[in-house]
């Protein structure tokens, strides 16, 4: 009998194992049709459709965020090794130190061709106004905010690319066989900040008047950003004629220069419209500390005066940014990980003294060093902004001190030698009798020269950086905020304007208010064209403007000219505006050991070009507008190229 | 399990065809000349296109040229069409009486030599370098080929020195300059500059005991400089 049962326990396995597939298939088949009417009318829960968008306030909302959060960026918080391109900042990482050693910036850099993006707000304002379900107040608020980041769009692909199609509809295929009446040619680059300046103008009116309002679109963006289209195209009208060969014979890229003068003058009719606004001001809640409030200003979230429209985040919710996990300090890193941004001595050296001079940082007299009692004491009686952009060696962060110096500098044999490691802080014993057997020689911080995260220029990164204990571990991250507009570029964009169109007064009232808070108590007298590029420099370090700055000034390819720089002509020219500035340099702390000196313990500088900076960055006529990909050129013969590429 | 096994043989076999092409493997070569004499420019600056139409999508072939003058490219046979960008070197291109336009047709059909003939703007002649104790002398004569509406004037002459054979613009370890609103006689050109105390401050190669210096002149409005051939000089 047991024979039996075994065979028939055989033959069920047999058969299980021959006919798996069909049982199981019918197994599912018959478990997951309960009823075929529930199933197929099952609503879909990973995307919204027209029906169910177009009559809620709050998944119209939705789309919208996602809109708000294609906003494009070049340099941003989020994406910090852009940074390192130019000459603010030096990659303290192994993987991109090719940043500093490339000549030349490749033509396709920096292009943007977002059709995509375009087309689902062109969408958006289309269904948004047939959506009659929605109150009138709602729809109009909706329907001016993505007009306003289509024409943010718009005003970012002229930045980049020059003109671009204007398409204000969005376009469908009829399937025909024949694309073209799909094709539509370049408009002019003026036309496209004219395109930008007039939006503004309509849905100013509609867009609350609110300053409380940071992360969405308000009459106040709108204003600011209308102030900087048309003083980036007054200035590529004026600064045009220096590169004639810059400019295409249909207009697609290239402003006459008759047109200057109006586009200034809506500028700063612009700017001056949201100061004489009164709702919004400087960021100063910190007095006593101007470079403490300086810092504050872009992570202080709670009634900021200053800040107009930015990309907010928010900690346990998904949208964080790592921007302090970046760019920590060694010596308080949360992990094994930091330090990325070296803000450069180039941008240093750029801050001025407090009677208005500029002067580099004094290393030595005649063929001696200068001793300082402390390491801070170098950057002493400065402009506030260089301690509120840049960590310096001799302060705290998070309430650690600072640990940057690059090695110890011992007295023998009638001469300064130099005893350093090779990781963060390392021991060794100073090579002089009497010295102790092993002591630290190399900051906590670096600077070691090729080691990543250390500051191999001197400096660490402080703007926009978070004090928040957790900011800098991958598991919490911070929700400090990147600031895309905010007052104090208002008030120098009416500056520039002013100065361009002879109000020097009006002008020197601007920007004094910006110098005021960062502690110059002497108002400058008279605006020149190196005072109002040195101003935005120093403000708006590390808020992406450098590299369209200096396009629109045309100045890029005279700064970025690919020529060798010396540490002698580094402290040269100092606020020239198209002073040469293709290395980055560092400026490195050494403690000195020589008992019985009066100079013992105390702190000399060097200035070094760290190793990895071994090209000198060159900027050609061919990246003032960047390249329009091959695929796009030949999906379209009605685009043409930009020039000198 | 053994199915599986012919089955992937199968398509191993059968997806193993020869390769539908072959790689390209004929050379096109030459020099970019002016009367037969070869334009120095700088390295990896100076680029031209050729084109082969009749695909479906277009795209250039970049061809670079090289310090001396001379380029070659590796391409397969065919129909091209051969277009020196506006802004390209320090030179103009000769218009072509077969296309009426600066396009040169150009057939390839096996290896293949050709010159490109430009119009220069300007030609160095006789460079000569000369080393006195530390310093590097150098002298030249340039000539002006174009002198019609599109002349240019000359911005600045540049005496590199570089422990390379690359001697540019950005290759350069010392370099002098004169403006070309202080030249007062385009026959005669010259410059001076010293050789760095330590020929190795740029790199590890250690000290050296030649160098290499050139000529290069910087045309107001172009963007690619004209140089003279590179000079080996003995220290």
């Amino acid at each position: 009998m047991w024979v039996l049962n075994f065979r028939f326990d055989f033959l069920i396995t047999e058969i299980m194992r021959k006919h798996i597939l069909i049982i199981s298939s019918f197994l599912i088949f018959i478990l997951a049709c309960n009823k075929d009417a529930d199933f197929l009318n099952t609503a879909p829960k990973d995307i919204l459709t027209d029906d169910a968008v177009w009559k809620s306030e709050d998944l119209t909302l939705s789309v919208l965020a996602d809109l708000y959060n294609r906003y494009p960026e070049q340099q941003t918080i989020t994406n910090w090794a852009e940074f390192t391109n130019f000459d603010e900042g030096f990659p303290s990482e192994a993987g991109n130190y090719w940043r500093t050693k490339q000549v030349d910036y490749p033509y396709d850099w920096w292009n943007l061709w977002d059709y995509g993006y375009f087309r689902d707000l062109n969408l958006f304002v289309q269904k948004c106004q047939a959506a009659d379900q929605l109150s009138a107040d709602v729809r109009n608020r909706f329907v001016s905010e993505a007009r306003f980041l289509r024409a943010a769009l718009y005003f970012e692909e002229v930045k980049r690319m020059g003109g671009v199609p204007l398409i204000l509809e969005p376009m469908e295929y009829n399937f025909s066989g024949d694309p073209t009446y799909l094709q539509h040619a370049r408009a002019k680059e003026s036309d496209i900040y004219d395109f930008v300046i007039a939006e503004m103008d309509t849905i100013k009116a509609i867009l609350p008047d609110d300053a409380s309002i940071k992360s969405r679109a308000t009459k106040g963006v709108a204003l600011a950003m209308q102030a900087r289209a048309a003083l980036y195209a007054a200035s590529i009208s004026k600064y045009g004629v220096n590169t004639p060969t810059v400019s295409l014979a249909g207009g697609e890229v290239g402003i006459s220069a008759d047109k200057s003068t109006a586009y200034y003058t809506k500028a700063l009719a612009a700017a001056q419209e949201i100061i004489s606004s009164g709702r919004y001001s400087l960021y100063k809640k910190k007095t006593e500390d101007l470079q403490d409030n300086f810092a504050s200003l872009f992570y202080d979230k709670s009634n900021n005066p200053e800040v107009i429209f930015a990309q907010d985040f928010k900690l346990k919710s998904g949208k964080v940014e790592d921007w302090t996990l970046n760019n920590q300090p060694w010596s308080s890193a949360e992990e094994q990980q930091g330090g990325r941004v070296n803000p450069s001595l180039n941008l240093a050296q750029l801050y001025e003294k407090l009677d208005n001079t500029y002067s580099p940082f004094v290393t030595n007299t005649g063929s001696d060093y200068v001793y300082y009692d402390n390491p801070l004491d170098i950057f002493a009686g400065r402009d506030a902004r260089l301690g509120g952009t840049i960590i310096l060696p001799g302060t705290k962060f998070k309430g650690v001190p600072l640990d940057i110096w690059a090695g110890v500098m011992y007295w023998k044999n009638g001469q300064y030698n130099i005893i350093t490691g090779d990781n963060f802080g390392d021991q060794d014993s100073i090579p002089v009798a009497g010295a102790p057997k092993s002591s630290q020689v190399v900051g906590a911080d670096g600077p070691v020269d090729g080691l990543q995260f250390s500051a191999q220029t001197g400096f660490y990164v402080r703007k926009f950086m978070d004090q928040t204990v957790g900011s800098g571990q991958i598991g919490t991250r911070s929700e400090v905020w990147w600031v895309r507009y905010r007052y104090a570029e208002v008030l120098l964009n009416a500056a520039e304007a002013a100065f361009e169109l002879g109000q020097n007064d009006v002008a020197a009232t601007y920007i004094n208010q910006v110098r005021e808070r960062a502690g110059f108590t002497i108002p400058l007298g008279t605006i020149t064209f190196d005072r109002i590029v040195h101003e935005r420099r120093v403000e708006l370090a590390f808020e992406g403007h450098e590299l369209f700055d200096n396009k629109r000034w045309r100045l890029a390819h005279k700064v970025w000219n690919g020529e060798t720089i010396s540490a002698a002509d580094l402290v040269t020219n100092i606020g020239k505006a198209d002073k040469v500035n293709t290395m980055i340099y560092g400026l490195w702390p050494y403690k000195i050991y020589n008992p019985g000196n009066a100079n013992d313990g105390k702190w000399v500088y060097k200035i070094v070009k760290p190793s990895n900076v071994t090209a000198a960055h060159r900027f050609k006529l061919g990246n003032y507008y960047s390249q329009i990909g091959s695929d796009i050129l030949s999906n379209n013969p009605k685009l043409i190229k930009n020039p000198n590429q | 399990m053994k199915k599986i096994i012919y089955l992937a043989l199968c398509v191993a076999v059968l997806s193993c065809k020869k390769d539908n092409y072959d790689s390209p493997s004929v050379t096109l070569a030459g020099r970019i000349t002016y009367q037969g004499e070869p334009i120095n420019v700088s390295s990896k600056d100076v680029t031209f296109e050729l084109w082969e139409p009749g695909w479906g999508k277009n795209g250039a072939i970049t061809v670079n040229v090289n310090e001396d003058g001379s380029y070659s490219a590796l391409l397969y046979n065919g129909n091209y069409k051969l277009i020196i960008p506006p802004s390209q070197g320090p030179f103009r291109s000769v218009l072509n009486n077969e296309t009426n336009s600066d396009t040169v047709r150009l057939q390839l059909n096996g290896n293949r030599t050709m010159d490109i003939e430009v119009m220069p703007y300007y030609m160095v002649r006789t460079p000569q370098f000369l080393l006195t104790g530390t310093t590097v002398g150098a002298s030249c004569k340039l000539e002006k080929i174009i002198t019609d509406v599109n002349a240019k004037d000359i911005e600045n002459v540049f005496l590199y020195l570089n422990q390379t054979a690359f001697v540019d613009g950005t290759n350069y370890i010392a370099r002098s300059s004169i403006a070309g609103s202080d030249i007062a006689d385009l026959n005669n050109v010259s410059l001076n500059v010293e050789v760095p105390a330590s020929t190795s401050a740029n790199g590890s190669t250690g000290d050296q005991q030649y160098i290499y210096a050139r000529i290069g002149v910087k045309i107001s409005g172009v963007e690619d400089l004209l140089f003279s051939p590179v000079q080996k000089i003995d220290l």
